[in-house]
């Protein structure tokens, strides 16, 4: 009983975990990207389009990210070569795709994936891990999405920490001017990680939309994206800590069910994890420190010739 | 290549270059439209007759342009100031909550007597409701644009609960709703048009007034401009920003008591129907200009009407609608590039003259 409802928030907490990654990614390029919602729809219905259509978990998980990245691109070209307000093109962003799935999605109403590329994405056990009481279960026998996106998690703290470009990255969010002069290229560092980040949060979509819940409906993500631009702030920009915040809302996203049996009402319990989260986010900006707090760029745009 | 600021601009050649962009934007709509088999002519003009054909479609129209007309110029105080107000949803809810309170409590009150009761009640529920992100926007500087977004999940879920709980009609057999308003809760209408047309108007008028003569709306327009300019000429920069929000969040609520009231004649989680994210694009189209939102809002409720009409017409989803307005904005957003700057080309000799 326990075990189930932290093997249910482990899956609960994946479409939030690459969402908020992909958002700490364009953050770090200086870039708030408001469009999450939007660019996790436009990876849903890419996903389960492509997925429904050729029956490849491969062509649907490729097709979800660049559906992402694409509405990532639309974004960068607004905020990043016209300078556009960030907050504005962001929302708009999130319209564009709340509409454009939905557009699409009406031929993809009440169908499902077939058995094969649910079979696909079934839980796998991980050999000996798996086998370890209580934690196996949990941790180590979920199906290859889940896998994906801790791995991703952790290269991605590898990189902004660990190598040479993620600490140009870090650079370019923080004082764009000081990268340009030092030879960064800052336009191509902003446009290859708002895009990339943009991929990030279509995989999260195409998560909810072919894995989670293999059948198509309309507005899938009911919220996560702007769930997950708020855990980029609790998790102060920390892709490793973004593991345990999103464990911790998928947990809260869930838990509403399982408390049913106390009559407590389900219309009331859904509205928890929106409290939480501005329960967090109170308490992250109360704590905001110089480590903690957003990079000195964000939504700053950067212009060369102001220098 | 690079950029200059422009000097030269005025507000003709701005005005152009958006119309502009506004036109690029339904020729790309016209490719896609194309692309998917029918003729945009026509598609764009049954929108067209679908929203202005008839006497009825006219009246439905302005309809849904009323809410949206109230709720950009609640949004546009607020963008005004750069809080990013997105929770115009659940103010609208609120609003529509509190009004409702005494439409179904004291429905036995005088019309004269409930309706303005009902006003202020919208009023105050909408602007408490913005109360909340904008205390933590300046005691702890939280991000206003993501509370904004989740005290509108919470609105929903808050009615719902009352839908299907203690606000349930015990005369409904069992459906969840909540009963219909009795008579002295409903708007009069003025030319088949319920009354929130007037007052509408009479909002537009006050806020551009407010605005562009009073004291508080030149602390406003300082405030959005910059904070340190605010705070070394003495304003009491928190104070402003909270009352100007509570109005901003209260003319919302007011959005709800009139849909409630005037088109609903019930209290549903529907209200709003997305006139607070709508209001969003309409206020920024309109360059956060009280005169200008009405026009625009106008377009922008033909535009669902449209869209509707062509969902029966051609089997074009109503998602299309949305579709069309995004494209729109993303093109006038890019547009505003254009107006700001120049791209010059640089003359290689000038360059080796330069250096």
């Amino acid at each position: 009983m326990i075990s189930g409802f932290f093997v249910a928030m482990v899956i609960a907490a994946t479409p939030l975990l690459l969402a908020t990654l992909g958002e700490l990614m364009t953050e770090k390029a200086g870039h708030l990207n408001l469009g999450v919602e939007g660019m996790m729809l436009l990876g849903a219905v890419a996903g389960f389009g492509a997925g429904y259509s050729t029956d490849s978990p491969i062509l649907a998980v490729i097709a979800a990210a660049m559906a992402g990245g694409f509405g990532g691109l639309i974004y960068g070209f607004l905020t990043i070569t016209l300078r556009a307000n960030q907050v504005v093109s962001g929302l708009t962003l999130t319209i564009f795709g709340t509409g454009l799935s939905s557009f699409i999605g009406t031929r993809f109403v009440g169908k499902k994936m077939s058995d094969s590329f649910i079979t696909f994405f079934e839980p796998k056990k991980i050999p000996i891990l798996g086998d370890i009481p209580f934690i196996g279960p949990i941790m180590f026998e979920h199906d290859y999405f889940i896998y994906g996106s801790y791995t991703i998690a952790i290269l991605l703290g590898v990189y902004l920490y660990k190598t040479r470009i993620g600490l140009h990255l870090t650079a370019v969010g923080e004082n764009p001017s000081a990268a340009d002069a030092s030879g960064i290229n800052v336009a191509l560092y902003k446009y290859v990680h708002v895009v990339m980040g943009g991929a990030l949060c279509g995989l999260g979509g195409a998560y909810l939309a072919t894995v989670d819940v293999p059948q198509w409906q309309d507005g899938i993500t009911a919220g996560r994206g702007w769930i997950a631009i708020a855990l980029v702030i609790f998790v102060s920009w920390n892709p490793i800590k973004a593991i345990f915040g999103s464990l911790l809302f998928g947990g809260l996203s869930i838990i509403g069910f399982r408390l049913q049996q106390f009559n407590i009402s389900q219309n009331l319990l859904d509205a928890l994890p929106y409290i939480v989260t501005i329960v967090v986010l109170i308490i992250s900006s109360m704590r905001k420190s110089k480590e903690n707090g957003p990079p000195k760029g964000l939504s700053v745009p950067y212009f060369r010739e102001e220098r | 290549m690079r950029m200059t600021k422009r000097s030269d601009m005025t507000n003709l050649k701005a005005g152009l270059i958006r119309g502009n962009a506004v036109i690029l934007s339904i020729l790309t709509a016209s490719v896609f439209i194309a692309l998917m088999g029918h003729n945009p002519f026509s598609v764009f003009g049954s929108m067209i007759v679908g929203a202005f054909g008839t006497a009825f479609r006219i009246k439905d129209t302005l309809t849904i342009a009323i809410p949206l007309i109230v709720t950009s110029i609640g949004i546009m105080i607020a963008f005004k100031m750069k809080f990013w107000n997105i929770g115009a949803e659940g103010q609208i809810l609120m609003g529509a909550y509190a009004a409702s309170y005494f439409a179904l409590n004291y429905s036995t009150l005088p019309k004269w007597l409930l309706l303005p009761l009902m006003f202020v009640a919208g009023f105050i529920g909408g602007g408490i409701w913005s109360l909340i992100p904008a205390l933590l926007k300046v005691k702890f500087d939280t991000n206003e644009t993501i509370i904004t977004l989740m005290l509108n999940y919470i609105a929903i879920k808050w009615i719902t609960y009352l839908q299907y709980g203690p606000w349930k009609d015990p005369n409904s057999l069992g459906f969840p709703k909540i009963a219909n308003f009795e008579d002295s809760a409903i708007l009069p209408k003025v030319f088949g048009l319920h009354i929130g047309w007037i007052i509408a108007i009479v909002i537009v008028v006050i806020v551009s007034v407010v605005l562009a003569k009073t004291k508080k709306g030149f602390e406003i327009s300082v405030v959005g401009e910059s904070l340190d300019t605010a705070r070394y000429a003495g304003m009491n920069v928190k104070q402003i920003i909270i009352s100007a929000i509570f109005a901003s969040g209260g003319i919302c609520g007011i959005v709800g008591m009139m849909e409630v009231s005037g088109v609903n004649q019930t209290l549903t989680t529907g209200v709003s129907s997305g006139y607070g994210y709508t209001a969003i694009i309409t206020a920024w189209l309109s360059g956060l200009k009280a005169s200008i939102i009405i026009p625009v809002s106008i377009l922008f409720a033909a535009m669902i009407k449209g869209g509707s009409f062509i969902q029966t017409a051609f089997q074009i989803p109503q998602s299309a609608a949305d579709l069309l307005q995004s494209l729109i904005l993303f093109f006038v957003i890019g547009s505003e590039f254009f107006i700001q700057y120049r791209i010059v080309r640089i003359n290689k000799r000038e360059v080796v003259l330069n250096d």
